[in-house]
């Protein structure tokens, strides 16, 4: 049972990181019926930015608190602008191409940013420095810790901000209007090329605090960490229904948790032939089953049938 | 494109030359530079397979080289002492069959993966078999990495060794032959054995093209719903193009293990599939002759890399600040990213796919 609550705790924190990634892939799908195959790469440079910002900070004496702040501001920043560039250089002057051509130079970026963070940031696994107390509460049982809790509530706290941006705002209303009917909005005065950048810019924003969250949940930091991220994140926005912001969430959630509880009791289902080593294929199985069984996912409406 | 077509002169000195092409890269270069034409021999293969997928139907396949991993996974089980360690009762000596046994069932086992992978992704948009097709490369891997335990079947990371030479008319190519009073290496006689299969993928691949099937793929790619509403059943040229591109992989795969006497995970990452990516588009997709000119080029590229970058580091800064590898795969990175924005026809565009990718037509109604 104390298992049970456990996983379900570490599923949900995973989770709700899985979501705030999923989010920048729906919403430039909603707006562009695009797969940003980059956005994961979005994630590590995040928490790379973050943690040689932090590192340095430290380094020079600032208290953890201010510290972690003006990290994740530079993170988010450089992550910004670095989503603005992505969509300017490989997407943008490919809008009307074939649809091979965006798919193609999406995983072009993919490539560079993974190569460029290695000659970087080098080869070897980066430790994230301890800044907040890490104690532990016991929960009916189970244990979860300090960045556990933080990182769940920011990560709410978040995905409730965008609802109000999406849904409240001016901004919020001309994305809806684009993702809607891109020519329609344009003759009702929608400036599309800014809403698009905007997106995008937004979409890495949260890209930067997720990957800033992973890499303080684990402690680590890689350059090869955004790959699976991305592919399991992406596949949160397919579960819940791509194209949909709420399902973006609802998938990040439960996709968190199917891998923890998939991953706890794994070696129980087959008898001890396969082990948690198997966590990272729950994802790619969730997958083939919705494309298989509902391709529209669990909040999404229209079949996607664009050819 | 044209190779056939010359006439019987041209086709006859394209022939000598390439049978000769062993022993000039041996005088002029070394025996090492015959290994690497080797190699890309097997990257030209890999990459006309992946051109029937992404050339002709324009599927995105970013997991290839998955495909290349279960036909070398297939060969270096059935041709080796390993599968003793698993199953030491059934084979005391490992299963050794004949290379000219596997290479089919490779081909087929790669190729029901693709079905398996193709057939709940192929009936939505393009973009999920991309993705989808990434995943399985990672989860293959994942697979291979971790299926030592309890039962040993891959041998984990340390992958399976002495896997048995190719053997033609059981005479081993792992060792020099005398034939007609010549010594051909093992490299030379594994260059002849692989410039035969590609001639033979080469060929096919050229029929298909021509063919009513082929057509079907283009038109596929060019319009879906155009050709659904011509009567083509889009699904299954679709799934028939990518396990087609699988079994062309799985085939390379088993050359690979037979040639290498060694497999392991290692040797199919990501970085694998975007390179037989990068010969497709850089060369030119949909056009035969451009994905070999493409093969030959980022084959030959490393080496290169290897013998220009360095030395220039070590003289410009006094130590090797960029590793060559790394070079490598930011080129391919930039290479295809530069590609679609400038040239997405490639640098031999087929004539069909210049016009369609060159188009600049309105945007389609949403």
């Amino acid at each position: 049972m104390e298992i049970l609550l456990q996983q379900i705790i570490n599923g949900l924190v995973q989770g709700s990181v899985y979501a705030l990634v999923a989010l920048g892939y729906t919403m430039v799908y909603g707006i562009l019926g695009l797969i940003n195959f980059a956005h994961g790469e979005v994630v590590m440079v995040g928490a790379m930015l973050a943690l040689s910002a932090l590192t340095a900070l430290l380094g020079m004496g600032v208290p953890p608190v201010p510290a972690l702040l003006f990290s994740v501001m530079v993170a988010m920043a450089g992550c910004m602008v670095l989503g603005y560039g992505i969509e300017r250089i490989a997407y943008r002057p490919l809008r009307h191409a074939s649809r091979l051509a965006p798919l193609i130079t999406a995983i072009g970026v993919s490539i560079v940013l993974q190569n460029l963070a290695m000659m970087i940031w080098g080869r070897e696994y980066h430790s994230f420095p301890q800044l907040i107390s890490n104690d532990t509460h016991n929960f009916g049982g189970a244990i979860i810790n300090d960045i556990q809790i933080v990182i769940f509530i920011l990560a709410l706290a978040i995905m409730a901000g965008l609802m109000v941006v999406v849904h409240r705002t001016r901004l919020g209303c001309a994305m809806r209007a684009v993702a809607e009917n891109q020519h329609a909005a344009q003759l009702m005065g929608v400036d599309i090329n800014r809403v698009i950048s905007i997106t995008f810019m937004l979409g890495s924003a949260l890209a930067a605090i997720a990957g800033l969250m992973v890499s303080a949940n684990y402690g680590l930091a890689h350059y090869y960490m955004g790959f699976l991220l991305g592919l399991k994140a992406f596949t949160a926005a397919v579960l819940g229904g791509i194209g949909n912001l709420r399902g973006a969430m609802l998938g990040g959630l439960l996709l968190g948790l199917i891998e923890s509880l998939g991953a706890g009791y794994i070696g129980d289902l087959t008898g001890g032939f396969m082990g948690s080593n198997y966590q990272d294929v729950f994802a790619f199985f969730v997958l083939i089953a919705v494309l298989v069984f509902r391709p529209s996912g669990l909040l999404g409406e229209r079949l996607a049938e664009r050819a | 494109m044209k190779l056939v077509r010359k006439s019987g002169v041209q086709l006859a000195a394209l022939v000598i030359t390439l049978l000769l092409l062993p022993f000039i890269t041996d005088a002029l270069l070394g025996r090492g530079w015959v290994r690497i034409a080797d190699f890309a021999m097997l990257y030209i293969m890999l990459a006309l397979g992946l051109n029937i997928v992404v050339g002709y139907a324009g599927l995105l396949d970013l997991g290839y080289i998955a495909f290349f991993a279960v036909g070398a996974y297939c060969y270096a089980l059935t041709g080796s002492p390993h599968l003793a360690l698993a199953f030491p009762m059934a084979f005391p000596d490992g299963v050794h069959l004949s290379f000219w046994i596997v290479l089919p069932l490779a081909a087929l086992t790669a190729g029901s993966f693709g079905m398996l992978l193709g057939a709940p992704t192929l009936r939505l948009r393009g973009d999920y078999l991309a993705i989808v097709t990434l995943g399985f490369g990672e989860i293959i891997r994942i697979f291979l990495n971790n299926l030592n335990a309890p039962i040993n079947l891959t041998n984990g990371p340390q992958g399976i060794s002495r896997i048995d030479p190719v053997r033609v008319a059981d005479v081993s190519l792992s060792a020099t032959q005398n034939i007609f009073g010549i010594a051909f290496p093992s490299v030379h006689l594994y260059f002849y054995l692989f410039l035969a299969f590609t001639a033979l993928v080469v060929i096919v691949s050229r029929r298909l093209e021509r063919s009513r099937i082929g057509r079907a793929w283009m038109a596929i790619r060019e319009d879906e719903i155009a050709a659904s509403a011509m009567g083509l059943n889009t699904r299954n040229l679709k799934l028939l193009a990518f396990a087609m591109g699988a079994m062309f992989g799985g085939a390379s795969g088993a050359l690979f293990a037979g040639f290498q006497g060694f497999v392991s995970p290692e040797s199919f990452s990501l970085m694998e599939s975007i390179m037989v990516l990068c010969m497709v588009v850089l060369g030119g997709m949909g056009n035969i002759a451009g994905v070999i000119l493409g093969g030959v080029l980022l084959a030959i590229l490393p080496e290169v890399l290897r013998h220009s970058v360095v030395p220039l580091q070590q003289a410009l800064f006094g130590k090797t600040v960029v590793d060559p590898e790394s070079l490598r795969m930011l080129l391919f990175g930039t290479a295809l990213i530069v590609m679609m924005l400038y040239r997405p026809a490639g640098l031999l565009p087929s004539r069909v796919r210049r016009r369609e990718l060159g188009s600049d037509e309105a945007p389609e109604s949403l």
